[in-house]
């Protein structure tokens, strides 16, 4: 059942540019599938390792700045940049990791948003480099086997093609039997410990990995936009992206898709009827949490239950473990 | 020579700017738990309620207190209607507040338009003093004066009366404290209603030397988070020290190393969290 819906959603997407009718809605789709990517990268420490972060949009600045910066001021190549800025923020990530991992839980959060914030003031102050408001513009797609990622519909399967592998990689990595032991130290870190289990090196390489995939959305969307400006690393974009994962359901593999989908739409929808639409994404993280508590897909599953139908995705949700030590 | 004392003095002024801002921080989450991510909204909410009153002709003074006052109510009223249905999970709370902290910015931006608002400091507490053959804006003195008040009233008021007991026993073991009676529920609503008026009234001392604008609350939050990390969660002393410290760096940075003020402003609470990850003064490991 679970497979076919998989199978179905992708028959989709593959079809996609034939029957949607218009270059606007392919590329949303395509912002849809990035902001899926971040959603993605940021639930691996959010909803299987326990580690509620507010300060993901860094990465995808990090790498984002890194790329246009090198293309843009030393004339490096595509393939030369998108390199060096996987691998700067995957140091980054190490080095930040290192730090927010002396907490866990509400102090973990903080100390994400507060680093967070340090790469959002490099962009807007350090001017010298970043070009300060004005970001960096003037970005080129690349043209992987002369294609010409300039065109809609090719960078949309482009983006797809990313897409899935990004998302197989994780489906492969978080039913590994490592993936096991990350969900164990999000339930019961001491029992973990006592088994022998590393819990700090689990949650540290965890964090590694969410900024590599996050660096890998940051390239995605440097590319689509061909533009990278500090609003892009801001709070308000961390915590979108963080209401994306919860939203749709942490700690589940198709939640944040789904999250990502609800949130970019909203904002592309509402902001063309009404001027406040912030205040009504609020109100819609509020909304989340206070009655959908497990996000959409959990949510979606009890319904189908309660309704006596085969449930949609089956998820087990797991109480949070509270400021788990 | 002028120049340090100039800069001590600015830096001083926005050390009593963050302590009015963290103290409310600070006592929310030693007795919640929670970090409360709204506060810099509330802080540019009473920022705006200031500038608003004083736009109408009424004084300083009545806009201190209707910031202190329409803030500290929209915190109640937050606390009662959302939070309180939360209570138990710290984390959703906290998302909550980020879900409030949009909706106040937002609207804030709706009612008050997104150009930056300059705002004068009142009459009586213009100009400058002269000292040591150089001259201190007056208002940036009142500032520090005013927030020593503040601190003083604060630790009075934990010290020395029963209301005060009550928040600390909560904060150092909430269990017992309920056990032995302490009505929780209502101290939860009292405290996040003082610490968000707090939040309130700091607005509007610091809009005549930040002005007001769109973007204050991103701006002020983070500082408010490197000073309780630094000066430890739950501490009124921590609060205290670390604003002042964070004031410092800040000021000073800005000024010597503007491209990387805000890395040096960062460093301290990395060391802190190196070396001691509970804070200068914490009691709470959280």
């Amino acid at each position: 059942m679970k497979r076919l819906l998989w199978a179905a959603l992708l028959a989709l997407l593959l079809s996609l540019p034939w029957w949607i009718g218009g270059v606007y809605y392919v590329n949303l789709v395509s912002q849809i599938l990035i902001a899926a990517l971040f959603a993605m990268s940021l639930n691996l420490l959010v909803g299987y390792a326990g580690l509620t972060s507010l300060g993901h949009a860094g990465y995808l600045g990090l790498s984002a700045y890194t790329c246009g910066w090198l293309m843009v001021n030393l004339g490096w190549g595509h393939l030369a940049s998108a390199g060096a800025a996987l691998a700067g923020s995957v140091v980054m990530a190490a080095l930040f990791g290192l730090i927010a991992l002396r907490a866990t839980g509400i102090s973990f959060l903080m100390i994400t948003l507060a680093l967070g914030q340090i790469l959002w003031g490099l962009a807007y102050r350090w001017t010298s480099v970043t070009g300060g408001d004005n970001g960096i513009s003037g970005l080129t797609r690349p043209s992987p086997f002369g294609l010409d990622l300039g065109e809609a519909n090719t960078f949309y399967f482009f983006t797809l093609l990313v897409f899935v592998v990004v998302g197989g990689l994780m489906a492969v990595w978080v039913r590994s039997p490592f993936g096991a032991s990350i969900r164990g130290t999000k339930d019961q870190p001491r029992r973990m410990s006592a088994l022998g289990y590393n819990v700090w090196l689990i949650r540290w390489i965890t964090f590694i990995v969410s900024g590599f995939f996050g660096a890998v959305a940051g390239l995605m969307y440097v590319y689509y936009h061909q533009f990278i400006s500090p609003h892009s690393l801001s709070l308000a974009n961390s915590a979108e992206m963080l209401l994306m994962v919860i939203a749709g359901g942490a700690g589940t593999l198709s939640g944040p898709i789904v999250g990502a989908a609800l949130v970019v739409l909203l904002k592309n929808v509402a902001s063309a009827y009404i001027d406040r639409w912030v205040t009504l994404l609020g109100f819609v993280f509020i909304f989340i949490v206070m009655f959908v508590p497990g996000g959409i897909v959990a949510g979606l599953g009890r319904w189908a239950k309660a309704l006596n139908l085969k449930p949609v995705a089956s998820t087990t949700r797991t109480k949070p473990a509270e400021d788990a030590p | 020579m002028s120049f340090w004392f100039i800069q001590s003095l600015n830096s001083l002024a926005l050390g009593g700017v963050l302590f009015t801002l963290a103290a409310g921080f600070s006592l929310i989450f030693g007795l919640m738990r929670i970090a409360n991510l709204s506060h810099g909204a509330y802080f540019m909410f009473g920022a705006y309620l200031g500038l608003t009153v004083l736009d109408r002709g009424y004084g300083f003074l009545a806009a201190l207190f209707a910031a202190g006052l329409g803030v500290g109510l929209l915190g109640g009223i937050v606390e009662r209607v959302v939070l309180r249905r939360l209570a138990g999970n710290s984390l959703s709370q906290v998302l909550a507040t980020l879900g409030v902290a949009f909706v106040i910015a937002d609207c804030s931006l709706w009612l008050w338009g997104g150009d930056p608002r300059p705002v004068s400091p009142p009459d009586f507490l213009s100009g400058g003093v002269q000292l040591l053959g150089m001259t201190f804006p007056l208002y940036r003195l009142a500032v520090v004066g005013f927030s020593m008040l503040i601190a003083l009233g604060l630790w009075l008021l934990l010290d020395k009366t029963r209301l005060g007991v009550m928040i600390r026993a909560s904060v150092d073991d909430r269990q017992m404290a309920q056990g032995v009676g302490v009505p929780a529920s209502r101290l939860f609503t009292v405290v996040f209603c003082l610490g968000t008026a707090l939040a309130g009234i700091g607005g509007v001392i610091a809009a005549p030397i930040l002005s007001v604008y769109p973007g204050l609350d991103a701006d002020m939050l983070p500082l408010a988070l490197v000073v309780v990390i630094l000066g430890g969660l739950g501490s009124l002393a921590g609060a205290f020290v670390g604003s002042f410290v964070i004031g410092f760096i800040y000021s000073f940075g800005q000024v010597l190393f503007p491209d990387l003020a805000y890395i040096i402003l960062f460093l301290p609470m990395v060391i802190i969290l190196a070396l001691r990850p509970r804070g200068l003064f914490g009691r709470i490991n959280a």
